[in-house]
């Protein structure tokens, strides 16, 4: 579906040019769910915009549903749903009217946009809504909307730019469980997000973007398994105490690996209650420390050395 | 992989078409206020000015380039300057707005519709807005008998829809063009303002002199006041009424690629 070789982004020109995505290289395969796990400012948006198909590439090559976007930008518009980081509803319309005009942009017939708009209200829950102004609908209502919106040409291929920030859980919850759906319909799905939970629930594959280039590729699970240990305990220190580093010393022969962050050290091992007990032998005192599975924002610490939401 | 479909492109009629019902749904929720406005404003004026500023000037008709009485001479001035100010207010505000304000471009972008075919439809809906208020204009003026043919009349109403048109290509590529709404002072004071006073509408341009006359007859605003008072008047000298309709269908051309160009470079990033 998606194809990117060497990809780039530059904004600007001459001495204020500013590279958003440094060479990256993606293949999307039909059917699958794939995200871009990154940062702000990690070029996911801008990379989004590019398979979308309204920002023209800088270098590299690109290739969505086989068709290049420098060309056939019309064509490959036509058949993707695109919903965008900020929302492009149209507030001096009601919720009705934004989907049955922006259906008649891609040149829909009215009888066939109407159905489908009753469709997606109906899937979007928003169906007692549908004569209710944009302005008055809360942010998750927006974000629903915006989703049932780009499924309106009925497309193959629906990029949704962080399409869960900003909502509280249960509607993030509710729009994972449609996002799911979809894909059960056998819509591809390209997603970016910053939360790794939402990374690990919905993607097959996933790449970690950093600074504009991918720095690790796999499913979530291949992912955990080849940057990080099984478990990691998580130890919590009182202010005042020994410097965090001087504490790390002391267990570091224990894990296979550990991360000392400002507020806490993180022992990545195997088994993480065992090294816990270890460390409380040691004469460790923390104040709170707890033994989780590792997840994607391990993987992320692993590579970057920084933490994804900061 | 999917088999590439085929991309005969999307044609400007079509794509302008697409988005008949966006407009129309704006369009009903304001068409009684542009309505209101567009009776009120013209009887206004032509009372202040046709008619009671007008009951001063008695001159000859030589020296009002052929019109009969200062109503005649003075009414195809007002709606070609009207025709102007409302072209130039709607190619300025409302699309900054669709630009960075509001959304409303970007989304439509997002879809198979390309900038030239968002442009056109703007466009076009700047033109059945001018249609219709340069057409009230005209209408409200039938019964002072301002109008020396039903043919001429129909003509100039169409100088004035073009001469509005061509203000609007140009001051829409403009838009696009400046990174926020500061310019539109410039445009108005340095622009429309003088142009507005000076471009024959109110009196004969012969009266600014030589070199002023000469200024004057530059302007996009003159070739359609001049035109249009020639087709009410039925005063028409052919061969300026050929190089005041050439200008403007010049103007509308090349503004024509100006404003669609205009919007490529500012959305397509
Ligand atoms: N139109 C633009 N002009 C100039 N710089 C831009 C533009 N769009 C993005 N950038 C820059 O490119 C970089 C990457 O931005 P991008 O929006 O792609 O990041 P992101 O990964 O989506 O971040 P976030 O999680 O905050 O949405 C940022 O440093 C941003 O400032
Ligand atoms: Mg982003």
């Amino acid at each position: 579906m998606i194809e990117a070789r060497g990809l780039r982004k530059t904004f600007g020109a001459g001495a204020s040019a500013f590279e958003a995505v440094r060479g990256i290289d993606v293949v999307v395969r039909r059917g699958e769910a794939f995200g871009f796990l990154g940062p702000n400012g990690a070029g996911k948006s801008s990379t989004m915009r590019m398979v979308a198909a309204v920002s023209p590439i800088s270098g590299g090559e690109l290739r969505i549903l086989g068709l290049d976007p420098a060309t056939d930008g019309p064509s490959i518009r036509a058949r993707i749903g695109v919903c965008p980081q900020e929302d492009t509803l149209d507030n001096e319309l009601d919720v009705w009217e934004n989907l049955f005009i922006y259906g008649r942009y891609f040149g829909l017939p009215r009888a066939v946009v109407r159905e489908r708009a009753e469709e997606l209200l109906e899937f979007a829950k928003l169906t007692d809504k549908a004569k209710s102004r944009v302005e008055e609908l809360s942010g998750g209502m927006k974000r629903r909307l915006t989703i049932a919106r780009s499924l309106i040409n009925r497309p193959d291929l629906l990029l949704l730019d962080e399409p869960t920030t900003g909502l509280d859980p249960q509607a993030r919850h509710l729009l994972w469980d449609q996002l799911f759906r979809l894909k059960q319909a056998g819509v591809t799905l390209v997603l970016t997000t910053h939360y790794m939970d939402e990374a690990e629930q919905l993607c097959d594959r996933l790449v970690v973007m950093d600074k504009g280039v991918i720095v690790a590729e796999g499913a979530p699970g291949e992912l955990i398994r080849t940057y990080s240990t099984r478990e990691v305990a998580e130890l919590r220190f009182a202010v005042g105490e020994e410097d965090n580093e001087v504490m790390a010393e002391k267990i570091a022969d224990l894990a296979d690996r550990l991360e000392v962050l400002p507020d806490r050290i993180l022992v990545y091992a195997d088994d993480g209650e065992s090294v816990l007990a270890a460390a409380l032998d040691r004469g460790l005192r923390p104040v709170a420390s707890l033994v989780r599975r590792s997840s994607l924002e391990d993987v992320f610490l692993r590579l970057t050395g920084r933490t994804l939401v900061d | 992989m999917t088999v590439p479909t085929g991309s005969a492109a999307l044609g400007l009629r079509d794509g302008t078409l697409r988005q008949a019902d966006y407009w129309a749904a704006l369009w009903r929720r304001t068409w009684r206020g542009v309505l209101a406005t567009s009776f009120l404003s013209p009887l206004l004026y032509v009372l202040a000015l046709g008619v009671l500023l007008g009951g001063f000037i008695k001159a000859d008709p030589a020296r009002m380039e052929g019109a009969t009485s200062y109503l005649a001479f003075v009414v195809p001035g007002l709606i070609a300057a009207h025709a102007m100010q409302l072209a130039v207010g709607e190619a300025t505000y409302p699309v900054m707005g669709m630009i960075k304000w509001r959304p409303t471009y970007q989304a439509m972008l997002a879809t198979p519709l390309q900038a030239r075919h968002v442009v056109a439809a703007h466009l076009t809906t700047i033109a059945l807005h001018l249609a219709a208020a340069t057409g009230i204009y005209m209408l409200v003026m039938v019964p002072f008998g301002v109008y020396a043919t039903w043919w001429g009349a129909s003509l100039a109403w169409l100088t004035q829809i073009g001469v509005g048109m061509a203000f609007a290509v140009w001051i829409y590529g403009i838009t696009c063009r400046l990174r926020n709404e500061e310019g539109f002072g410039l445009i108005f004071r340095l622009g429309v303002f003088p142009m507005f006073l000076f471009s024959g509408a109110f009196f004969p341009v012969a009266n600014l002199g030589r070199v002023g006359a000469a200024i004057a007859r530059c302007t996009p605003l003159w070739q359609g006041v001049n035109l249009s008072r020639m087709l009410t008047i039925d005063h028409i000298t052919w061969w300026i009424a050929a190089i005041n309709a050439g200008v403007i269908v010049l103007l509308l051309v090349g503004g024509w690629r100006w404003a669609h160009t205009g919007l490529e470079r500012r959305m397509i990033t």
